[in-house]
C-alpha cells in the first residue's frame, strides 16, 4: 500500500469515526460542479458513513444560470447575425426555443473556446465577424472573460464583446443558509478552485454569522476525504470554524492580481440564479466605461422572463433540497441524451452525475452478490495510476 | 481544333503541384495525373495498378468473409503519432482484426477538398502506404473526388476492408459467461487526447502521443495461442473503454465488474483528461483491444500479449454471477460506481 492510499484510508477512518460519533444525521454541501464530479467519479458516495450526507450546492456554473439568460445567448446567435463563443458545456443547455447546438445546426455560428482568449484572437483574425463571448462560471472563468476584455480593449478591437453572467459563490451560499425554506446544514465542503481566487478569508462571514463549518478541499480522492473527515470532526465536536485543507493552493487573501483583474472589469449587481431567485451582489455587469465590449448594450438586448421547463425540478436540485432521483423527469423523460434541465447537461451537473454514475447505486449497494476481485487476480498497473 | 493539336495540352501545363484542384476529381486528365504521379507510386500493386472498376479478388471457399467500411474525418489531419492515412489503414484493419479476420484487401476513397496542398496529400498517401505495408495488406481499389473549397475541411477517408475469418475462430458475445476475464493491451485514452489537444490547445506542448496501430498481427498471434478460451474482441475507439464495457454488459445482460486500479492509464493522460475535463475511460483509443477470454486462460493471454511487446497489458476486470446488464467500476479508493456508455460529442468543461 502506497503511503498515498495510506492517507486516504486514514482519513476515512477518521471520516467514520467521527461520523458515528454524531449520532445523528450530517448534511453537509459542496457548492462546486468539480467536487460533484470527482466524488461520483471515485466512488466515494459508497464509501460514506450512513449517516453523513453529501449535497450538491449551487456549484455547477451552468446549472445556475437562469433560464431567460439561456434564452438570451440563444436569441443573440440566431438573431443578430454574430458569432457566439462559450465554453463547450453551454452547448446543449435547452433554452425555451432549442439549445446552442440546435442553433449551430440552423445555422448560427456558434464556436465551443477552452478560453476566453480564444474568442480574442478569432475576433481579431476575423475583423469583418462580430463575435461575443457567452461568459458564464464563477470567480474562476471571471478573471479569464476581465483579462479578454482587457486584451480586446488593447487591441482595439471593434468587433469583441461579452455576455456576462458571471456569478459570485459566497452570495448564493448565504441566501441558502437565509432561506427559510431551504434545508439546514451542518457544514460546507468549500470549492478548491474559487477559493484561490476569492482566498479563504471570503468565508468567514459564513463562520462568524451562521456558525456553520468551512472547510476548503481540493479535488483528488485525498483531498475530499482529508477535507470531509475535518467537516465531520467540526460537527461532532461542535465548531464552527474555516479550516483550509488545501493550502497547496488557496491563501487567506485569494490572488489579488486576478481580483483586481475582475474589478477593473466587473461591478457587482443583484443576478439571477437558477433555483434561488435574486440574490444581491451575486452577479457581475460590466462597468459602464467598458460599454462597448458589454454585448447588452452593444445590441441593445432586454433581459428575458424566465421560463422553468415543466416538471423540472433542477432549481430545487442546485439548492440541496431535493435529490435528482426525486425529480419524475429524471431517467425517463430528462436523460444526458434528451436533457430538460440543465443539471443533466453539463457534466458537473448534479443529475448528470447522479445518472452517469450513481443511477444503479442503490441497486448496487442492496446486491448480495460478493466481488471477489481477488479471485479475478486482476494484474496492477505498472503505471502511476494505481495507489495501492 | 487545330490549335489543340498544334498545342497539346500537358498535365504539366494543368497543374501547378501545390494545391488540389477541382479538377483533380474531373475524371480527366488532372484525374489520371493524380493517380499515375502520386497515388499509384505510392499503394500501386499488380491488382489495383489495373484500374479496374473493380478488383478482382482470389477464392476462399473455407474461410467467411468479413467485410467493414468506416469514415475518417479526423481535425487535424496530422496529429502526434499519426495522421488520417494510418487512421484510415489502422481503423479499417483493426475492425477486421477483432472480427477475428485476417485483412485480405483495402478499398480507398478519398474526398479532397479543393486548395488542399498537394505535398499534404502526398504525406497521407505515404502513410496509407507504410501502415497497409506494416498490416501487410494492400489497397487494391480506390476513388478520388475533390469538393469544393467551402463543402469541405481538408481531407476525408472512407476505407472499406475485406478479410478471411478462419472456419476455427469462434468470436462472440454469446461465448461470454460467469467468470471470464477482461484484458486490454495497453494504457487507454492517448489517441483521443492526442487529437484533441492538438486540435484545442495546439500551444500546448505534450509528450503524449496517439496510439494509433494496426493491431492484427497481435490479435492474429494472441488468438494462435489461445485458441477456443478467446471469446470476444473489441476495439475502444469513438466511446473508449467504457463504451465498450458498457455495451458488453448491456447486450449480454451480465454483470461486468472492472478494477481502476488495474486499468493501465499514462500519468500524463490522466492530466490531460483531467484539464480537458474529460474521463479517461471515455476517451478513443485506435490501437486498443478488449479481450474476453475464459478465466482460467487469462495469464495465458497476458503472457502472449506481453510476450508480443504489450508490456503495459493488463487483466482489468470480470465478468460477474449476476445478471444486470451493468457494468461497474471498483475505484482505487474502494469505492463504486457505475460505467455508462458516453452519450455523444465530449463536451470541454467550464473550469
Amino acid at each position: 500500500m502506497t503511503p498515498r492510499m495510506d492517507r486516504i484510508r486514514e482519513a476515512m477512518d477518521r471520516l467514520h469515526a467521527a461520523a458515528k460519533a454524531v449520532k445523528r444525521q450530517v448534511k453537509l454541501m459542496e457548492v462546486c460542479g468539480t467536487h460533484t464530479m470527482s466524488a461520483f467519479r471515485c466512488g466515494l458516495h459508497s464509501l460514506m458513513p450512513k449517516n453523513v450526507h453529501l449535497l450538491s450546492g449551487p456549484g455547477c456554473p451552468v446549472c445556475v444560470t437562469a433560464q431567460g439568460d439561456i434564452d438570451l445567448m440563444i436569441e443573440l446567435a440566431m438573431n443578430h447575425d454574430v458569432v457566439l463563443c462559450t465554453y463547450g458545456d453551454m452547448l446543449r443547455v435547452p433554452g425555451q426555443r432549442g439549445s446552442l447546438e440546435r442553433a449551430r445546426g440552423q445555422g448560427a455560428d456558434v464556436r465551443i473556446v477552452y478560453s476566453a482568449m480564444d474568442a480574442v484572437r478569432m475576433a481579431k483574425a476575423e475583423p469583418d465577424h462580430k463575435f461575443v463571448f457567452a461568459a458564464v462560471g464563477f470567480e474562476t472563468t471571471a478573471p479569464a472573460s476581465a483579462a479578454a476584455v482587457l486584451e480586446a480593449r488593447r487591441l482595439e478591437l471593434a468587433n469583441f464583446s461579452i455576455l456576462a453572467s458571471h456569478k459570485r459563490v459566497v452570495p448564493a451560499m448565504l441566501a441558502l443558509l437565509e432561506d427559510p425554506a431551504g434545508i439546514a446544514l451542518d457544514g460546507f465542503l468549500c470549492p478548491g478552485h474559487v477559493s484561490v481566487i476569492i482566498g479563504a478569508d471570503a468565508y468567514l462571514p459564513i463562520v462568524r454569522h451562521h456558525h456553520l463549518p468551512c472547510v476548503i478541499g481540493g479535488f483528488e480522492e485525498i483531498h475530499m476525504a482529508e477535507a470531509l473527515a475535518r467537516l465531520v470532526e467540526q460537527v461532532r465536536d461542535g465548531q464552527a470554524t474555516l479550516d483550509n485543507a488545501y493550502p497547496e493552493v488557496v491563501t487567506g487573501a485569494g490572488n489579488r492580481a486576478a481580483l483586481a483583474c475582475i474589478d477593473s472589469v466587473f461591478g457587482a449587481i443583484d443576478a439571477r440564479w437558477r433555483g434561488l431567485g435574486v440574490i444581491p451582489a451575486s452577479g457581475m455587469a460590466v462597468h459602464g466605461h467598458m460599454q462597448r465590449f458589454d454585448a447588452m448594450r452593444v445590441y441593445d438586448l432586454k433581459p428575458l422572463e424566465d421560463h422553468e421547463p415543466r416538471g423540472c425540478l433542477c432549481g430545487q436540485v442546485i439548492a440541496g433540497r431535493v435529490k435528482p432521483t426525486d425529480c419524475k423527469l429524471f431517467g425517463n423523460v430528462c436523460t444526458p441524451i434528451n436533457p430538460i434541465g440543465p443539471c443533466m447537461v453539463s457534466s458537473e451537473g448534479t443529475c448528470a452525475a447522479y445518472f452517469k454514475y450513481g443511477r444503479h447505486e442503490e441497486k448496487v449497494k442492496s446486491g448480495k452478490r460478493k466481488v471477489n476481485l481477488k479471485k479475478c487476480a486482476t494484474t496492477p498497473s505498472p503505471h502511476g495510476r494505481g495507489l495501492g | 481544333m487545330n490549335r489543340i493539336s498544334d498545342n497539346p495540352v500537358t498535365t504539366e501545363a494543368l497543374s501547378n503541384h501545390r494545391d488540389i484542384a477541382l479538377a483533380h476529381g474531373g475524371g480527366g486528365q488532372l484525374t489520371d495525373e493524380l493517380l499515375r504521379q502520386v497515388i499509384l507510386p505510392r499503394l500501386g500493386n499488380d491488382v489495383l495498378s489495373q484500374l479496374t472498376d473493380s478488383a478482382l479478388l482470389p477464392p476462399s471457399w473455407q474461410n467467411r468473409l468479413a467485410l467493414t467500411i468506416d469514415g475518417y474525418v479526423v481535425t487535424p489531419w496530422r496529429f502526434p503519432g499519426g495522421d488520417i492515412g494510418k487512421l484510415a489503414v489502422c481503423g479499417t484493419v483493426n475492425d477486421l482484426a477483432v472480427s477475428g479476420a485476417q485483412p485480405l484487401a483495402l478499398a480507398l476513397s478519398l474526398i479532397v477538398a479543393e486548395g488542399f496542398p498537394q505535398r499534404d496529400l502526398e504525406a497521407v498517401l505515404d502513410s496509407v502506404a507504410a501502415t497497409a505495408a506494416q498490416a501487410g495488406v494492400r489497397v487494391v481499389t480506390g476513388d478520388t473526388k475533390v469538393v469544393g473549397r467551402h463543402q469541405g475541411d481538408g481531407i476525408y477517408i472512407t476505407t472499406s476492408g475485406i478479410g478471411l475469418c478462419p472456419p476455427s475462430r469462434r468470436l462472440g458475445l454469446d461465448r461470454i459467461r460467469e467468470g471470464d476475464m477482461i484484458l486490454v493491451n495497453g494504457p487507454v485514452g492517448e489517441h483521443g487526447l492526442a487529437v484533441m489537444l492538438a486540435r484545442e490547445m495546439p500551444h500546448v506542448h505534450s509528450v503524449l502521443r496517439s496510439d494509433v496501430t494496426p493491431l492484427n498481427h497481435l490479435i492474429d498471434f494472441c488468438a494462435q495461442q489461445l485458441g477456443d478460451d478467446l471469446l470476444f474482441m473489441r476495439d475502444p475507439t469513438r466511446a473508449g473503454l467504457a463504451g465498450v464495457v458498457a455495451d458488453m454488459a448491456q447486450q449480454t445482460q451480465l454483470h461486468v465488474t472492472l478494477e481502476e486500479f488495474s486499468i493501465p492509464v499514462r500519468p500524463e493522460a490522466e492530466h490531460a483528461a483531467d484539464m480537458l475535463g474529460l474521463d479517461v475511460l471515455e476517451v478513443a483509443n485506435e490501437g486498443k483491444v478488449v479481450m474476453v477470454v475464459r478465466g482460467d486462460a487469462a495469464n495465458r493471454a497476458l503472457d502472449a500479449l506481453r510476450s508480443a511487446g504489450c508490456e503495459q497489458a493488463a487483466i482489468i476486470g470480470c465478468i460477474d454471477s449476476k445478471h444486470d446488464g451493468m457494468c461497474e467500476l471498483h475505484t482505487t479508493i474502494g469505492g463504486r460506481r457505475v460505467i455508462a456508455k458516453p452519450y455523444g460529442e465530449q463536451l470541454p468543461r467550464i473550469c
